[in-house]
């Protein structure tokens, strides 16, 4: 035990907890208002249309029928299929600049990593349009027949549209993900990978054990990803094709609830349907913080799992040796 | 001590200035963007002339404009389509139309191996939206063009995706020309398409009809005369094919100048008359009848004068249709409806 503080320092020690609670508990605050305030602004679309606002897929500003069931399809299955193509890459590139580029590259790579993630979003939506649209329309042209019989692949060959949305993102989310998850991956203690070779383990089996160890920070990193996935609006309603339909095709163009509300609400002068907008942004706060508090559950379950199975380990490494 | 003795002085100095300062008058406006470069131009214009006149304006769209005049929180409004009923009986107080200039909307496609400019009745115009048309060599679309050799290519429609005044202006003429469309999707700044693809702004639609092979769309006048976008030419009522100008759409505003409403919340979109471009319409700034403020009252009622007038000329550079004179002088004496 240090000796006991004086009590000049304790009080300073109060005040400097008090203060930065404080500014914790402002963020339980804001979202709390933000929450009251996306509900007080919506009550006419909540009050008209209730929990049908959901699963409706009507969006008729015209004759005031609202339904955020096509956004709100569009925004995930962006989001999933842009995770499910920069996962793998992400985590590759962290790999590589964490434990396999030789000295000279990982400082330079790493930094130009990190400068994708500075891009403004209308770049990458100009990007889109100009370069990855056509290269996908190409690619829609070329898709055999006996393949655009499949669900996924059935419509014309337009070029914008749900693929062309999720390589967009997938391209922006890379950056985010694979920053992260390398410096988590630089995190693992030397000593993971030291014990793992000492093992006689190969240099992927090392790779493993590391990525293993780190495995809540890889996980945080791709949620991470995902979270910049869902709000990005800017660069997916130039490529997604901005028509609200449910399709399970990529090649069909869809829309997203965030790209909706930026396009729409400037000349949304009806109150209803002003309403209605905001409403689609309450939809897509919830929708977030659900995600959250799942990916905070998988978290949990992983890092527990880690510290359960640990001290079981060793006794099975022991009998190895 | 010296400084307390001079302090009553001082401040008698800063209150002797405070009128001074007070004449200059500052009035705010917010709403559409179409008409954004324009009224930019009017009031650094008129700024020089009257030094003492500042007017700022906020292109937050046409719907935010009617949103802040009705909430009283900017003096004037600006609006690409006329307020609704329902809108006007919402704010607190009469509320006049004055159209500012003109805009037309344009047809672009893009069909692999024809170069040239198409002619589209109407009614084509609308099924091909509707999705009842599918095919380039469709004969309704055909027929106007004979001697052009129109491919079996697909249809792609292209719309804002934005809500936009634009768009209005193009929906409001497809529902005159085709009952099935205003039945099926009527007359908004966004609507719910039957078909197709959104892209954002003009760029937006431009540049998807660009790459997209069948494509067709629409743009403002303006955004295709500044990136010389070839355009169809659309027939009017009187059945003849006019080509979108500037002077085809101050003639639709002319012709439409006989029967002009009262409060000037007139479609001018498929006027009859010769030589009238059918997709036109007037842009408008909202303005209270008995405003609040009569000293900016004042100041703005003289402002809409030199803009109905000398401001004019600054239209065409700009790429908007300046109105007629008999739509001026109409204008002209609806003014003295603002109470000051």
């Amino acid at each position: 035990m240090p000796k006991a503080p004086s009590s000049r320092r304790s009080a300073d020690d109060r005040w400097f907890r008090l203060g930065t609670g404080l500014f914790a508990f402002l963020i339980f605050l804001l979202v709390a208002a933000i929450g009251y305030e996306l509900v007080k602004n919506s009550r006419l679309s909540i009050a008209k249309f209730g929990l049908s606002f959901w699963k409706t897929r009507v969006w008729d500003p015209v004759s005031g029928d609202f339904g955020a069931l096509p956004f709100i399809w569009g925004t995930l299955y962006s989001s999933l299929l842009a995770l499910l193509i920069s996962t793998p890459i992400a985590l590759g590139i962290a790999v590589f600049l964490s434990e396999l580029a030789p000295r000279v590259l990982r400082t330079p790579l790493a930094f130009l990593t990190e400068l994708l993630a500075a891009i403004p979003s209308i770049v990458y939506g100009l990007w889109g349009i100009f370069v990855l649209v056509p290269m996908v329309r190409t690619l829609q042209v070329h898709t055999p027949d006996w393949l655009k019989k499949v669900p996924l692949f059935t419509g014309p060959p337009i070029g914008v549209g749900m693929l062309s949305a999720g390589l967009v993102l997938a391209v922006m989310v890379i950056p985010f993900t694979s920053s992260v998850a390398r410096e988590v991956l630089k995190a693992v203690p030397p000593t993971q990978r030291e014990a793992a070779y000492a093992l006689g383990a190969t240099r992927w089996e090392a790779i493993q054990a590391a990525m293993r160890y780190g495995r809540t920070g890889i996980l945080g990193a791709i949620i991470l990803g995902l979270g910049r996935a869902i709000g990005e609006t800017l660069a997916v309603t130039m490529v997604i094709g901005n028509n609200p339909q449910v399709s399970l095709s990529l090649y069909a163009p869809q829309y997203s609830m965030a790209a909706v509300i930026a396009n729409e609400f400037t000349e949304a002068a009806d109150n209803l349907y002003l309403n209605a907008l905001i409403e689609i942004g309450l939809v897509l706060f919830i929708i977030t913080l659900i995600i959250n508090v799942l990916s905070r559950l998988l978290i949990w379950r992983v890092s527990r799992e880690v510290k359960v199975k640990e001290p079981r380990r060793v006794p099975a490494v022991e009998a190895a040796a | 001590m010296r400084f307390t003795r001079l302090a009553p002085l001082a401040l008698g100095a800063v209150l002797a200035a405070a009128p001074a300062l007070a004449q200059k008058q500052q009035i705010n406006g917010a709403g559409a963007t179409f008409p954004n470069p324009i009224y930019s131009k009017w009031f650094s214009e008129y700024n020089k002339l009257h030094p003492d006149v500042e007017i700022n304006y906020q292109s937050i769209g046409s719907g935010g404009g009617i949103r802040q005049l009705t909430n009283e929180t900017v003096f004037f409004g600006a609006s690409d389509g006329p307020m609704t009923n329902e809108q006007l009986s919402a704010a607190p107080g009469k509320i006049l139309h004055l159209p500012t200039v003109l805009g037309g909307v344009v047809p672009i496609y893009n069909i692999p191996g024809v170069d040239v400019e198409l002619k589209f009745t109407g009614k084509a115009l609308a099924d091909i939206i509707l999705g009842r048309i599918n095919k380039w060599n469709d004969p309704a679309i055909a027929g106007p063009n004979p001697g052009v050799k129109l491919p079996g290519t697909d249809i792609t429609v292209v719309h804002r995706s934005d809500g936009s005044g634009t768009t209005y202006i193009f929906v409001d003429y497809l529902s005159k020309v085709s009952p099935e469309f205003r039945q099926k999707v009527g007359v908004a700044t966004s609507v719910n398409w039957p078909a197709g693809l959104g892209g954002k702004g003009n760029e937006g639609v431009s540049g998807l009809v660009k790459q997209t092979p069948g494509a067709i769309g629409y743009v403002e006048l303006i955004y295709a005369l500044q990136n010389k976008l070839d355009y169809g030419t659309m027939q009017s009522m009187d059945g003849e094919f006019v080509k979108c100008s500037i002077d085809t759409v101050t003639a639709a505003a002319g012709a439409a100048a006989a029967a002009m409403p009262k409060d000037f919340r007139v479609s001018i979109t498929n006027a009859p008359g010769k030589g009238v471009y059918p997709i036109s319409s007037f842009t408008w700034m909202l303005f209270y009848e008995t405003p609040k403020d009569k000293a900016k009252a004042k100041v703005m009622v003289e402002f809409m004068k030199w803009a109905l007038t000398d401001g004019q000329k600054y239209a065409k550079d700009l790429g908007y249709a300046p109105l007629p004179p008999n739509v001026v002088n109409l204008e002209t004496e609806a003014l003295k409806r603002i109470k000051f």
